[in-house]
């Protein structure tokens, strides 16, 4: 496959999704010429491969122009280290440091190489992720002393917030200098719900792993679920039914639909229209009893499987979703009219956290928040996956930036998926829900891409010669996403934070792992 | 304009809350049951402080849930509040990351007696799939004294009411 002047011998590995090994050195030449053409870094993690006799391993995930490369460079037992990729893709910083904290392996002459998901739970010269990690070894209890970068001047003060906020919302800090009511600078510490997600995978069987996969970040079951059985049913050169498949992208639609309709809601809220919260949050409930209804769970939970889905639906099922699909759309219309018409919510949605295109660029801002600062990225449209390549997605862009964007690309997608669904459901291919997978022969690995509610959410699987899983990957979308925050917030007014916060609506979980 | 357009739209919509004539619901009867001992043990109400240990944010989105118009929770006296300085009740969801155990024990001891605290989730009950680790303590009874466990992944609406009302109906003195 050509990047830029050259052929980087990359393989097919999926549809859209590209395979290749180099050198550490030539990591670097590759990620200038994707920056060059336009391109992204989506995700960048190591492995420990000494069990396999291949010393350690950094992968990165980079979105070309011909789909996904993954590329992975071998790196030695002793002092494992690659060249910095944060200068040329700045969303690298955060990956790196955890690659760090959870591996040992060093980001060469990296500008920031403060640790990122240790806190004190472990010490700094051990590393959770080697495979000869000692898990009996004590927590350290050590409080997190983690250097923030200080305002100094007349004037200016710290406010922190959190690991506990004052909401329902998931534990992070974020340290903010201010001066009057503006803001100078937003640090966020993440980390806090480091759970141990990736070294729980080691070992497990591949059913077992589907259903932590989902639990990665419970709002994006369905996108990690369907990620995970991607890349599994690519590393054991297995398919699912067609049926099955249709079903995916069925429940990923219905999980996209309650996630936007919860955040319009929130979004009214945090102008101070409950009206607006009251009535999205009658409907979402409404979608959700009528998933639970169809599906036997209000979020999907464990539906999809490796080889299929768990749950089919029948023709009245059909019926009754299509028709909820067309009442929810017309209410989410008429509520739609009242946020456009109404003074306070537009002049506090317009102009606020604003992520102008060239920074979102230059930063990395994807998903949902990317496409609101123009960023036009949405794989069921450039790449698809069955069955997105026979629905033609339409994508929803914004160039404003600000909240007003994020919400607008949030109601064009409700129609979208809206359309989706019923597109879904009038095509669904008769069949099997459910194919097992061909056994595992011998040490292979996968990748699955899925264009999440948030954002495109990766999950990278090796699974061993013993056909359990021996490293998976999740990445969430929230890894690029968090940076642009603390950019979005400055010069706006503290108040305003909890609006712009949720305007974005990031994954702790997904990102801290 | 916008105004006309509200109005309109909550006099179409009407009242979604669950209502609470109807004798053979039995989430009336919880619902009522569950008034009764708020009004018992508060007098008024009962003011709760989400606390998020660890959880993936699956539990976080039915928390969400019972805040909206079909519940009806602050009709029933039960409220969410910002601090647990405010709080009379703690519901704590996740395995407790080790990251998060020294402030999940200063919220505990940030909240006045009496207190109640309720686990939610099977994470919270048992530690779930994540289990105790390197970086997890495991269930929240790992780290805090729990007066009920709700499991569930996430416990539905209606099975985390029904842990609410378990949690201040229970005399705390003879259960302990």
């Amino acid at each position: 496959m050509k990047i830029g002047e050259h052929d980087w011998h990359l393989e097919p590995l999926g549809n859209h999704i590209w395979r290749g090994r180099m050198e550490a050195g030539q990591l670097l030449a590759l990620a200038r010429e994707v920056k060059e053409e336009g391109g992204q870094l989506i995700a960048l993690w190591g492995s420990d491969n000494r069990h396999l006799g291949r010393g350690f391993a950094v992968h990165a995930a980079l979105l070309t122009s011909a789909g996904l490369a993954w590329v992975t460079c071998a790196l030695p037992e002793d002092e494992p280290a690659y060249p910095d990729l944060a200068h040329i893709f700045p969303q690298a910083d955060r990956m790196q440091r955890a690659t760090f904290d959870l591996l040992g392996i060093t980001a060469t002459d990296a500008v920031d190489d403060r640790k990122w998901l240790r806190h004190g739970a472990w010490l700094a010269d051990v590393f959770p992720l080697r495979r000869d990690f000692d898990a009996s070894q004590p927590a350290t209890h050590d409080t997190d002393a983690y250097p923030f970068i200080r305002v100094e001047g007349d004037g200016v003060h710290e406010i922190p917030v959190g690991p506990i906020h004052a909401g329902t919302i998931e534990p992070g800090h974020f340290r903010f200098s201010i001066i009057g009511e503006r803001v100078l600078k937003l640090e966020q510490r993440l980390g806090y719900t480091h759970k141990g997600t990736e070294k729980r995978f080691e070992g497990m069987d591949l059913a077992t792993g589907a259903k932590l996969a989902g639990r990665v970040s419970g709002d994006s079951h369905s996108a990690y679920a369907w990620a995970y059985c991607m890349a599994v049913e690519t590393a054991t050169a297995s398919e699912a039914p067609p049926r099955a498949v249709w079903l995916r992208a069925l429940f990923l639609e219905i999980e996209r639909i309650a996630n936007h309709l919860g955040d319009l809601g929130y979004l009214g809220n945090d102008v101070a229209l409950a009206f607006g919260f009251t009535h999205f949050w009658r409907l979402k409930e409404d979608w959700l009893r009528l998933t639970a209804k169809l599906f036997g769970h209000r979020y999907l939970f464990d539906c999809i499987v490796p080889g299929g889905v768990a749950r089919d639906i029948s023709d009245s099922g059909r019926a009754e979703l299509a028709a909820e699909a067309d009442r929810i759309e017309a209410e989410v219309r008429s509520l739609k009219a009242i946020y456009d018409d109404h003074a306070t919510l537009q002049d506090r949605f317009a102009n606020t956290g604003v992520c102008k295109p060239a920074l979102a660029a230059k930063l990395g801002l994807t998903g949902l928040a990317g496409r609101a600062s123009a960023q036009a990225w949405d794989a069921r449209a450039q790449f698809p996956q069955a069955p997105y390549d026979q629905l033609d997605v339409s994508m929803a862009t914004q160039r404003r930036g600000d909240v007003l964007a994020r919400a607008e690309v949030r109601f064009s997608e409700i129609t979208e998926s809206m359309r989706l669904i019923r597109d879904l459901l009038a095509r669904l291919p008769a069949g099997d829900i459910h194919a097992p997978l061909t056994p595992v022969q011998d040490v292979c690995e996968g990748l699955g891409w899925v264009e999440g509610w948030r954002g495109e959410v990766l999950v990278a699987v090796r699974i061993g010669a013993d056909g359990t899983l021996d490293r998976v990957h999740p990445h969430d979308p929230s890894w690029q996403n968090w940076p642009l925050l603390e950019v979005g917030i400055l010069g706006n007014i503290v108040p305003d934070f909890p609006l712009i916060n949720k305007s974005f609506n990031l994954s702790y979980s997904g990102q801290d792992l | 304009m916008a105004t006309h357009l509200i109005l309109q739209k909550i006099f179409k919509t009407g009242f979604v809350s669950e209502p609470a004539p109807q004798a053979d619901s039995s989430l009336r009867t919880r619902e009522q049951a569950l008034h009764a001992d708020i009004l018992k043990v508060f007098g008024q109400s009962v003011s709760i402080r989400h606390v998020d240990a660890g959880s993936c944010n699956g539990c976080e989105l039915e928390i969400h849930a019972i805040n909206g118009p079909h519940y009806n929770i602050e009709g029933m006296g039960v409220k969410f509040v910002a601090s647990p300085r405010h709080a009379d009740v703690l519901l704590v969801t996740g395995p407790v990351s080790r990251n998060l155990e020294v402030a999940l024990k200063r919220t505990f001891d940030a909240t006045p007696e009496p207190k109640w605290v309720i686990a939610m989730g099977d994470c919270g009950c048992t530690g779930g799939m994540f289990g105790e680790s390197y970086a997890s303590c495991g269930k929240i009874s790992n780290v805090i004294p729990v007066d009920v466990e709700v499991p569930g992944c996430p416990p539905t609406p209606i099975a985390l009411l029904q842990g609410i009302l378990a949690a201040v109906s229970q005399d705390k003195k003879t259960a302990s």
